[in-house]
């Protein structure tokens, strides 16, 4: 399946789980995301440990892209929650640079009824590929960890839908 | 990472993979069940590629453990409640 298929009809929600924020561009590739499907209507929770969602928060001053209730949540709550089935999302793009992103997004996959993407960037690109292949799971690729040009090209690809 | 953090653990060993941690307890363990991802252990969902593996040996949980920025961990406590949980809601493959 070609990236500019892989959400096949407009989302109404949308999660972006973020990872361990040792990569400078995960912050940068979040908001971006976030402020694209805030802008195509699509109602968006961030997820991610209290230093990657600081990273977006604090960068976010007026909270254009992270205000509004609920659309800040904690790593574990989202799990939870859709593990309870009192959240879930039409997509969710987990974002992967170590294999701890790889199982997070196995995780989501198991527990959420909507369309999971990865959206992999860092120094072992070929390997988090290879990872999840294995694991069936869609992803978007761009190697590097401080130039956000190659991944927000990626990210473009993807957020296309029928209307 | 809220109450696992806080329990009395060893570390069996770390920057396991999830098939790793399955032979482990496959090998190792008494009692061998499996649950899906978000299954609550110790009060927090469990992270991890299908099937993901709990070891049961009396009270002692053994069991992966998966941090966003150090990997996944294999980690054993004891805890009689927990397995007394284990034993009623996962499901038993040993």
């Amino acid at each position: 399946m070609s990236e500019n298929t892989l959400i096949q009809k407009k989302p109404d929600t949308a999660l972006i789980l973020l990872g361990c924020p040792q990569i400078p561009i995960q912050t940068s590739a979040a908001l971006y995301l976030s402020g694209i499907l805030n802008k195509k209507d699509v109602n968006v929770t961030i997820g991610g440990t209290k230093a990657a969602r600081s990273l977006v928060q604090i960068a976010d001053v007026d909270g254009v892209y992270t205000g509004g209730a609920g659309r800040m949540q904690d790593l574990d709550a989202v799990i939870e929650s859709m593990a309870d089935g009192t959240f879930d999302t039409d997509v969710s793009f987990v974002f992967v640079h170590n294999e701890a992103g790889v199982a997070y997004t196995a995780t989501i996959q198991a527990i959420s009824s909507g369309t999971v993407i990865a959206v992999v960037f860092g120094g072992e690109t070929e390997a988090r590929m290879n990872e999840l292949t294995e694991i069936g799971c869609p992803a978007v690729t761009a190697k590097g960890s401080h130039n956000p040009l190659p991944l927000k090209r990626k990210i473009d690809g993807v957020i296309s839908w029928d209307a | 990472m809220g109450c696992i953090e806080k329990l009395n653990y060893e570390v069996i060993d770390k920057h396991v993979s999830f098939k790793e941690a399955a032979a482990y307890i496959d090998k190792n363990c008494a009692e061998v069940y499996e649950v899906k991802p978000g299954f609550k252990i110790f009060d927090k969902g469990m992270i991890g590629i299908p099937p993901v593996r709990i070891g049961l040996d009396g009270d002692v949980v053994t069991f992966p453990f998966t941090k966003p920025c150090y990997g996944t961990f294999l980690l054993r406590v004891s805890d009689a409640v927990e397995a007394d949980i284990i034993r009623k809601k996962a499901k038993k493959i040993r």
